[in-house]
């Protein structure tokens, strides 16, 4: 079965993202296809590549990255909630005139007709939130 | 854009301004528009306080994004619901909450008000045959 | 259709699974977890609520997050089945649509 997966909050301070990804792996893990994985609201935090947890902690971007990396993922951070938050790649870097990127290379910012597209294509939609 | 129309709730539950899920689930329902599905937005528990009238969030420094629930209706929204105890247990009746014209254009089939008071039978029914409920 | 409905928020904090338990219609199911994990333990303010749900609800609780929270298995009301995340994916599958009450 084809999933699209919503994550609403960011890391480390919500379990919403640590719960997704358990979902997720355990969703690739049963064959199950993960059509993209869509973070909205205070959920694009889980993109920059500048996130770093203490050593004995889990790395909740990389985990997502790695993920990612072994599978495919389509990981899309909302670019309307990212500029806000100040979540930043090049594309937008330039348009905006900011000095500096922060997205981790395995996400992309795009909008917000991807999530919906997702829910479109995808079998479930499944949110996790606040 | 794609063949399929699937019938997509947007669940609100919260109230505006304390935080930000409000306007940013009011950005979805737009965009979603573009893709012709059959919509359906719902408000239950505190989300009904997002369609109350008279908000000024002025003085508190914010976007009043209040007036543009009332253009849902350009966005091709024909369906919008609030939950009859949600109100009630609130104190509000339908006067308390904004309208929301809609019209067609071509065959120009016009309703004044599309927000419907429901029933919690009903708001389970609309739930039940939804294909994807997103939540904020 | 049957909806799988979710409730991550401890019944002490929210309304959230007043108002799943609300809307949810015969033989739909509810997964408990995160803080809402705390609605499946047996000995609570909400005990009776959740056991009069059991009789048109499949109600499920997901065993990771109990455990991380120090319950085990014997707290969980009886009826209500322990699932791990693959239970939870199979839950969503399982039923046609998926509700979450954030």
């Amino acid at each position: 079965m084809k999933f699209a997966l919503q994550i609403n909050e960011g890391p480390y301070q919500h379990q919403a993202s640590d719960s997704a990804y358990m979902f997720a792996k355990a969703a690739l893990e049963k064959g199950h296809e993960i059509f993209r994985v869509f973070f909205y609201h205070d959920g694009v935090n889980n993109s920059t590549r500048l996130t770093t947890p203490p050593q004995d902690d889990r790395h909740i971007v990389n985990r997502w990255a790695e993920l990612a990396e072994q599978h495919r993922l389509d990981m899309v951070v909302c670019v309307a909630a990212a500029q806000r938050r100040g979540l930043v790649d090049e594309g937008e870097a330039t348009r905006n005139g900011k000095d500096a990127t922060n997205i981790h290379p395995s996400f992309r910012i795009s909008g917000l007709g991807q999530l919906v597209e997702a829910a479109i294509q995808a079998d479930r939609l499944v949110v996790f939130g606040d | 854009m794609s063949e399929v129309v699937k019938k997509f709730m947007y669940l609100n539950r919260k109230a505006p301004y304390g935080t930000i899920y409000a306007w940013e689930a009011l950005e979805v329902i737009l965009i979603s528009a573009a893709f012709d599905q059959d919509v359906c937005v719902l408000f239950i528990d505190d989300g009904v306080y997002q369609l109350t009238r008279g908000h000024d969030p002025k003085g508190i420094g914010m976007k009043n994004f209040s007036p543009t629930y009332r253009t849902l209706g350009d966005y091709e929204v024909k369906r919008v619901f609030v939950d009859r105890d949600s109100l009630e247990a609130r104190g509000l009746t339908q006067e308390d909450l904004v309208e929301i014209a809609w019209e067609d254009f071509e065959t120009e089939e016009e309703i004044d008000n599309i927000v419907e008071v429901v029933d919690a039978a009903r708001v389970s029914a609309l739930m039940n045959e939804a294909d994807a409920i997103f939540s904020f | 259709m049957t909806i799988l409905h979710t409730v991550n928020k401890s019944p002490f904090e929210r309304n959230s699974l007043e108002s799943c338990l609300k809307f949810a219609t015969e033989g739909a199911a509810v997964l408990l977890f995160e803080d809402g994990i705390y609605a499946a333990l047996s000995g609570t303010s909400v005990e009776s609520q959740v056991v009069g749900a059991l009789d048109k609800l499949k109600i499920y609780v997901l065993g990771p997050d109990l455990k991380a929270r120090g319950f085990g298995d014997e707290r969980v009301i009886a009826g209500i089945s322990v699932v791990d995340y693959a239970g939870f994916v199979d839950l969503t599958t399982e039923n046609d649509s998926v509700q979450a009450w954030l």
